[in-house]
């Protein structure tokens, strides 16, 4: 083997590939061996194209209420508005809003805020939890009593306090998702590392005198990934709704310009009705989404697994 | 819940057997309701569904019917001369418990009102214009009232008559709220009686043997609150209540051709308007191309008002279960005169004409603020109104939020507008305009929901004459004339009457309430 | 051990004190209950009536002061809307949810444990590929839509089950359940299920990562290669092993199911402490909530509490103090 691969072996980091093959070539022919993933993948640059590309592909700007017609409210799906210059494809909802259109400018403003709140409260819960398992006795102690004062805390009691103190705004919902999800990271985060603080490898590269940062970081973590991503990609969907629930109340996105959540939640009223289409294909495209993010995540998470046996 | 239907099966037999015997069923009587009472004291908290359920337990002076009309109840009679009315009191009624209904229950039931510790809501509201109460002998009641008072009748419907002997004890209000909700002390002489509340759950009547007045129907009546309206209809349709209290609406085409279902829609007293800032300052929330406030241009609220097409909303948002609006009380209820009767049609040609007459050819910005949850489609109207001022140029920006910070907001002028409801409990002219019209003044207790800004002093004479005449005739004709200063000024912009909704198994009947309460004693199997 | 049990529950004494102030201030700042509660026919001065009478005319300071003073004697006032003890208002519903939450985790865990197994042994079979499919329409498909489908399913189409409400209660001491009986088991199955089909997912998908994980391990190809049977390998070596994640993750949702099992309590009328939690924010009714918050974070705490010491038990490796 080549020196650097003695030398990695040392620090305990996962066995570096002959200079030859890059780990990312690698890696690639390790996702692409999956159909299923793959499929994913396609899905989910379908599903982020479109929601990016709403302005140019959809045939109505729902957001501009000054453009909707109280009239062709509640049409079923492939019905056209009154002077026939627009088809809607998939019906339209109580506020007269074309459904795809909305899915499509709903969807990006879903996906950011559940991207980007699931993302920061992951890498903030983690990193709680592990320090919390590293460092134990009081630190631990006085950690683990924030993470249960946070997971009493109300994601709705939350969300009102910041819009009575922060103001409105997409930003504040984002805040009040992390708020809401960090601490559920950080117990799981904690649980991993609880049992990882005490193997081996831990003690080994205590013994070399490296910074407790970096032992978390390239040792730890890596191995407490498994029940963390699997939480990450559920939250995501978990995060959408939440979004959805607060923007009910006031915080967050102004509700004539409803995000993908809040459609869904909207069409809850008309389920009963008989005006199906208005929650149902809302709620298709959401879990078109959330499958392909789950299929995408889920061989990611078997391919970067350490202890998964890698080829090469 | 299925001992209920195991009970009801068997009494659905019996009531086979008997049911020529009489009108009286030995059935029971299950109804769905939205919300939850928060006490079962008559005095504690004033909220419809509080008051609907005392008003099933117990009998006041004087009712009103669905429409608002004072009627007797345990009153039989009454005169008024000057500041003193004089009421006969029915003979021969006894309570629930068997013990006789006397003058000296009246006096218990008025003294105790204002003793009710920590009433989120307290009854003394509708008794500020009594001065002194009086029982001369057992059968009258005798009042004085601080000045003429016209709307003494209406509230003292709204305060029913507790047992002295039961609902006394050694608290000052005599029993407290707590031992009231438990059933102690709580006897009545209305239709039912009080068996059991298991909170969150149930709330159990039985038949009151001496009821005075017609046997009531059922053998019991069960009140299950059910707070989400899709679950509530769901349980209607799979059988498991008889009657539910306001269905969705966009359930309402789907119910109304169910043939096992009956729908009962009535028009209410309840008003939902928008309430514009006529502030000098531009209020929040507002972008005027000359830094005035263009609401303060009585054209400008015209074309604004001209701009909703009701009917739409109605039709659209409402799935019939409202009536366009111009005043805010429709015709011909007590002060609501014939000019605003009718709703003119929606013309945003003629709105944008006088925008521009105003000064304001290119519009201008504005926002609306409204509550989610509070009234019927509430945000839903919202956002149709601020998409049809949107059209004519005034470019809305919605703002919806839960309840109570929606009210923060609004007490605090947040909003260049806002959506509320109102109901106008009395039946008259005179709530609404005194408090959602006439100059706000805290002191007074008058303008007290008028969050505008709006200030009409000729009109607030009229109100103030008004409220001091007795005779129904001048009272009506001064209402009429307030009301329309106040409708002809667009100082406020009704947009529809609700109507109450009651859907029930196609052998039930209720004619409904303009105060929409569900009295169970009118409800009635169908002939 | 003791020490250890001593130290948590002193700590979240604390916690239940910091917890009572945050909530008296976030309330505070969110609004002005009075105006949720009075008529809006009230006056000025009768809304001053009223505050003075609730006591919220005084500094907040103050006010706060006077609720830790009754506290510490159990006293946790009573609710502004309806006038009684907010305590005995929650302990009166808890039992309702209680069995909810336990149903739906139990329902949860028996399926949702040997799914995950199964699809973590032979991942790339159909049967697991079907499992995992349908765990992620488990979560992805909203909580009152799949309560609703339900009632509409078997309560109003086939009628076997009610469409909501809960069934007659029996009292096992201070507790009144109606798990324990056929007729209020019915009104339970549905809204337990309801809950259980997200959360069954969820332990669906960490049973199988953890599977996956443990199955390369050395002690389970000893284990094998001592020949023991595959169900003992599987049982033992193997269930032992993954049951730290699903621990952590079944005591992390249950504590939240307990505490906020909103959606479900709403859809299914059942009288259960988390409707009562939703309408007391929303009218600022705060000596229920910050009763309700308090008992809740004490309730989490004892619940994580008991996953650490389960940790112990499951993993010798596992110290609670750390070196």
């Amino acid at each position: 083997m080549s020196a650097r691969h003695d030398a990695s072996m040392a620090t305990g980091a996962p066995p570096v590939l002959p200079a030859r093959e890059s780990l990312w070539r690698v890696f690639a022919a390790q996702f692409f061996s999956s159909r299923l993933a793959v499929f994913g993948l396609i899905l989910l640059i379908i599903c982020l194209a479109m929601a990016l590309g709403a302005p140019w592909i959809s045939p109505q700007n729902p957001y501009d209420i000054a453009s909707l017609d109280i009239m062709d409210s509640k049409m079923p799906p492939g019905s056209a508005n009154m002077d026939g210059s627009l088809t809607y494809w998939l019906g339209t909802d109580g506020q007269a809003r074309d459904i795809f259109s909305a899915i499509l400018y709903g969807m990006r403003t879903s996906l950011f805020v559940g991207f980007v709140s699931v993302s920061a409260a992951f890498l903030i819960g983690a990193a709680v939890g592990l320090v919390s398992a590293y460092f134990g006795g009081r630190i631990d102690a006085l950690l683990m009593r924030l993470v249960d004062i946070q997971l009493s805390f109300p994601s709705i009691l939350v969300a009102l306090v910041l819009l009575a103190v922060l103001g409105k705004g997409v930003d504040k919902v984002i805040y009040a998702l992390i708020a809401v999800q960090w601490a559920y990271f950080a117990r799981a985060a904690r649980g991993a590392a609880i049992v990882e603080r005490n193997k081996e490898y831990v003690e080994a590269a205590r013994c070399m005198a490296l910074p407790w940062h970096r032992i978390l970081r390239r040792h730890v973590f890596p191995n407490c990934m498994p029940p963390l991503m699997v939480i990450a990609t559920i939250d995501l969907a978990h995060a959408i709704a939440l979004e959805a629930t607060l923007s009910f109340l006031g915080v967050g996105v102004p509700v004539t310009e409803p995000s993908l959540g809040m459609l869904i939640s909207n069409g809850f009223e008309f389920l009963l009705s008989g005006n199906y289409w208005i929650s149902f294909f809302p709620g298709i495209a959401l879990a078109l989404v959330v499958v392909a993010i789950n299929l995408v995540g889920d061989h990611l998470r078997d391919i970067l697994n350490p202890r998964n046996e890698i080829q090469g | 819940m299925k001992l209920i239907r195991k009970t009801m099966l068997f009494s659905v037999l019996a009531a086979g057997l008997i049911a020529a015997a009489g009108p009286a069923q030995a059935r029971d009587l299950i109804i769905a309701l939205r919300s939850e009472p928060s006490s079962m004291d008559p005095q504690f908290h004033s909220l419809t569904p509080n008051t609907q359920l005392s008003e099933t337990l117990f009998d006041p002076l004087v009712r009103t019917d669905g429409t608002a009309k004072p009627v007797p109840s345990l009153a039989e009679s009454w005169t008024v001369d000057g500041d003193v009315w004089t009421f006969k009191l029915r003979p021969n009624v006894k309570f629930s418990d068997g013990t006789p209904f006397t003058s000296e229950d009246v006096l218990f039931t008025y003294d105790r009102v204002p003793k009710v510790p920590n009433s989120p809501s307290s009854y003394s509201l509708y008794l500020s214009t009594v001065d002194k109460v009086e029982a001369p002998d057992a059968h009258t009641v005798k009042i004085t009232t601080k000045g003429p008072s016209p709307v003494l009748l209406a509230n003292l419907s709204m305060v029913p008559i507790m047992s002295k002997k039961a609902a006394s004890g050694p608290a000052p209000e005599g029993k407290t709220t707590v031992e009231l909700n438990r059933g102690d002390g709580l006897v009545g002489t209305g239709p039912y009686k009080f068996v059991s509340w298991k909170r969150g759950a149930e709330i159990v009547f039985d038949r009151n043997e001496h009821y005075w007045g017609d046997k009531p129907d059922w053998d019991k009546v069960i009140y299950r609150p059910i707070s989400n309206s899709a679950a509530r209809v769901a349980a209607l349709l799979a059988g498991d209540v008889d009657v539910i209290e306001d269905p969705s609406t966009d359930d309402l085409p789907k119910l109304k051709k169910d043939k096992n279902l009956h729908v009962q829609e009535t028009p209410s007293f309840r008003v939902i308007y928008i309430a514009l800032n006529q502030g000098k300052e531009p209020p929040a929330g507002m972008t005027a191309p000359d830094g005035k406030n263009p609401l303060t241009d009585r054209r400008v609220r015209e074309a604004l008002s001209l701009a909703i097409d009701r009917q739409a909303i109605v039709d659209r948002i409402m799935d019939g279960a409202g009536m366009p609006a111009a005043n805010l009380l429709a015709y011909p209820a007590f002060g609501a005169s014939e000019k605003y009767a009718k709703v003119p049609k929606a013309d945003a040609d003629k709105a944008k004409k006088l925008l521009a007459e105003a000064g304001y050819p290119d519009g201008f910005a504005m926002s609306l603020g409204s509550p989610d949850g509070r009234y019927t489609n509430d945000k839903r109207i919202a956002q149709v109104v601020a998409s049809m001022w949107a059209r004519i140029g005034v470019k809305t920006a919605v703002e919806t939020m839960a309840p109570p910070v929606f009210f923060k907001q609004r007490n605090a002028y947040a909003f260049s507008s806002y959506l509320a409801g109102w109901a106008v409990s009395s039946g008259e002219m005179l709530n609404p305009l005194n408090s959602l019209v006439v100059t706000k003044d805290p002191a007074q207790g008058l303008g007290t929901t008028n969050w505008s800004k709006y200030s009409n002093p000729e009109m607030d004479k009229l109100v103030m004459q008004a409220s001091k005449t007795l005779d129904d005739g001048q009272r009506a004709a001064l209402l009429q004339k307030a009301a329309d200063m106040a409708m002809d000024d667009y100082s406020i912009l009704p947009l529809q009457f609700e109507l109450s909704v009651w859907a029930m198994k196609k052998d039930i009947r209720y004619g409904g309430r303009a105060d929409q309460m569900t009295l169970a004693q009118y409800m009635t199997l169908a002939k | 051990m003791l020490s250890t049990i001593v130290r948590r529950l002193l700590q979240t004494l604390l916690v239940v004190l910091v917890m009572s102030g945050l909530v008296f201030a976030g309330l505070y700042l969110i609004g002005d209950p009075v105006l949720m509660l009075a008529s809006p026919e009230a006056t000025d001065a009768q809304r001053e009536e009223i505050r003075r009478a609730l006591g919220l005319d005084l500094p907040l300071g103050r006010q706060y002061l006077i609720f830790l003073g009754k506290a510490a004697q159990l006293d946790f006032g009573n609710s502004f809307l309806t006038g009684e003890s907010a305590m005995r208002l929650i302990l009166e519903r808890m039992p309702a949810t209680l069995e909810l939450a336990t149903l739906a985790m139990l329902l949860s865990v028996l399926i949702g444990v040997p799914l995950g197994i199964y699809a973590g042994l032979r991942p790339r079979g159909a049967g697991a590929r079907s499992i995992m499919a349908g765990s992620v329409l488990g979560f992805s498909l909203p909580n009152f839509w799949v309560g609703l489908m339900l009632i509409m399913l078997f309560a109003v189409m086939l009628g076997w089950l009610p469409a909501g409400g809960r069934g007659p209660v029996e009292s096992f001491g201070p507790l009144k359940l109606s798990a324990f009986n056929w007729e209020g088991l019915k009104s339970l199955i549905l809204p337990a299920s309801t809950i259980a089909v997200a959360k069954c997912a969820l332990i669906i998908r960490v049973t199988r990562a953890a599977t996956r994980e443990c199955l390369p391990q050395d002690y389970i190809k000893f284990a094998r290669a001592k020949g023991l049977r595959e169900k003992r390998v599987l049982g033992v070596h193997l269930l032992k092993n993954i049951m730290i994640p699903i621990v952590t993750i079944g005591g992390l949702e249950y504590g939240q199911v307990f505490a906020f099992a909103v959606v479900t309590e709403t859809v299914f009328s059942w009288p259960g402490m988390g409707k009562l939690l939703i309408d007391s924010i929303i009218t600022l009714d705060r000596p229920v909530v910050v009763a309700y918050l308090m008992l809740t974070v004490a309730f989490l705490a004892m619940l994580n509490l008991l996953v650490d010491i389960a940790y112990t038990v499951l993993d010798p490796r596992v110290r609670l103090e750390a070196a």
